[in-house]
């Protein structure tokens, strides 16, 4: 019963953040700074979890290969389908709901905590338009950070093909090139567009919705952090079965 | 002004306010006290609209909140300041960006104009010099004093507090009090708050409502709390040695 009336609060909280816009010259700075918080200050991480994973791809598939019918060319190959397929935009938006996720969460439960929710409801202003709404609209821009994503794990992917010798980078290219179906980056992209809703509406849902004090705040991120990743994996699974099956 | 008419609340099976019925005129400092656990926030946030109610009426000059939609509602409630009892300053703003938060939100205003109005009220409540703080680098005091001003800059018809004194040194919360009462004689408002302060019942009641267990105990002024034989309040006003001798040198200077 309990679920039910979070999925049914979590809902009605998506149609409020559509509703009653806050004005655009304060919804401008807002989207801005959701931007600068949660895109530009992730692509630190995302940069280099892309670049050393796309590196340990390459070598666990170079060292699972050892037969020598099988061209060197596949290492390329089956790093640019990992990366494309699953790991830029599956993996990364499970570190982004531990960073971002958390990071929404925390700020707008402290807000709830110390009642600036209650000023602005007092106010007469949307909360939920003018919280989760700019957070929503910047995380748009998240297709742009798995992009990054996928080109540092296939370029992190050649790197490690060169200095550790598993095969030539003229192999490694033309295995990246190898068999390229246009409809993997739709797919990829698409995942990529969901999970950036979830890691936009689930974690503000968690914030803005507690309860209690500083404690429950950081109970609250975790919670927010594991359903946002559930829901991820979940997702990952009905859209694949969907669009590639 | 704001009528009540036999306010109900309930959480659960739990019956919080059970029937209260009381008018806050406009230009008068009202109180609501009553120990812990009485009702006093949820009445508040009743009034706030924050809590929907079951039963009786909330009207704002007329305007039965039960009677308006959403958006009439949120009308009223851009009319509406508050304070809240630990300031509610947004922390990612300056100070003089929380006090310019409601100007923004409200009006078209220019830049300058709203400069100028955050300028005024913050002179008002003597902060001249804070524009460029965090509110982390303000004192309590100077939070609460930020508070009330964002809380009239937009020129509110209604005040809210919610214990604007916790937290506070004595003499620091005299001159709260001090500017709550000037405000609102100064611009006509009708001021709430909600209190445990005796020191606030004394100087600012004009009107004061006790509630005990959800229900109206008993209502007065400042001057008649002196006078009451109503057990309930003077048990719980004249709880201290203090006030029974503040009370007792009262009636003996005005008997």
């Amino acid at each position: 019963m309990k679920y039910l009336h979070n999925i049914g609060t979590y809902f009605l909280m998506i149609g409020e953040m559509f509703h009653k816009p806050t004005k655009w010259s304060v919804l401008k700075k807002l989207i801005l700074k959701d931007i600068d918080d949660l895109i530009i200050n992730s692509l630190g991480i995302v940069a280099f979890i892309s670049f050393f994973v796309g590196g340990v791809v390459t070598i666990q598939t170079a060292l699972n290969i050892d037969n020598p019918l099988i061209p060197q060319s596949l290492i390329g190959f089956a790093t640019r389908q990992s990366i494309l397929l699953e790991f830029a935009p599956t993996f990364v938006s499970i570190v982004m709901a531990g960073k971002v996720g958390s990071f929404i969460t925390s700020s707008i439960g402290t807000m709830r905590v110390t009642e600036q929710i209650d000023a602005l409801e007092v106010m007469g202003i949307n909360a939920v338009n003018y919280l989760v709404f700019p957070k929503f609209i910047a995380l748009l821009l998240y297709p742009f950070l798995i992009c990054i994503g996928m080109f540092l794990g296939i370029l992190g992917g050649l790197v490690a093909c060169m200095y550790g010798g598993f095969s030539s980078p003229e192999a490694y290219i033309t295995g990246v090139q190898m068999d390229f179906d246009p409809f993997h980056i739709t797919y990829a992209f698409i995942k990529t567009c969901v999970f950036g809703f979830l890691l936009a509406t689930i974690p503000s849902y968690h914030g803005f919705y507690m309860k209690g004090g500083a404690l429950e705040v950081g109970k609250a991120s975790t919670t927010s952090f594991v359903w946002t990743s559930v829901f991820i994996i979940l997702l990952n699974y009905l859209l694949t079965q969907m669009l590639l099956s | 002004m704001i009528e009540v008419k036999d306010l109900r609340k309930s959480f659960g099976d739990t019956e919080i306010l059970k029937g209260i019925t009381t008018t806050f005129e406009k230009g008068k400092t009202s109180l609501i006290i009553g120990q812990s656990g009485a009702g006093k926030t949820v009445f508040l946030k009743c009034l706030l609209g924050i809590f929907d109610y079951e039963g009786g009426s909330i009207a704002y000059d007329g305007n039965v909140l039960s009677n308006l939609d959403e958006d009439e509602k949120r009308n009223i409630r851009a009319q509406i300041g508050m304070v809240f009892q630990g300031s509610a300053l947004f922390d990612s703003m300056t100070i003089a960006e929380n006090v310019m938060f409601p100007l923004r939100m409200f009006t078209k205003q220019s830049k300058s104009e709203m400069q100028d109005r955050v300028d005024f009220v913050l002179n008002r409540v003597n902060l001249e010099n804070a524009h460029n703080k965090m509110p982390s680098e303000a004192s309590g005091g100077m939070q609460k004093r930020v508070a009330i001003a964002r809380a009239i800059v937009n020129k509110p018809k209604y005040l809210f507090c919610d214990e604007p004194n916790s937290g506070l040194d004595p003499k620091t919360a005299i001159v709260i009090d001090n500017l709550i009462q000037e405000i609102t004689d100064e611009y006509q408002i009708t001021t709430v708050i909600n209190s445990h302060d005796m020191n606030s019942v004394m100087e600012i009641g004009e009107k004061i409502v006790f509630l005990k267990d959800g229900l109206k105990a008993w209502e007065g002024s400042h001057e008649n709390i002196f006078r009451t034989d109503n057990e309930v309040v003077t048990d719980f006003v004249y709880s201290s040695n203090l006030f029974k001798k503040v009370r007792k040198m009262y009636l003996e200077e005005n008997s």
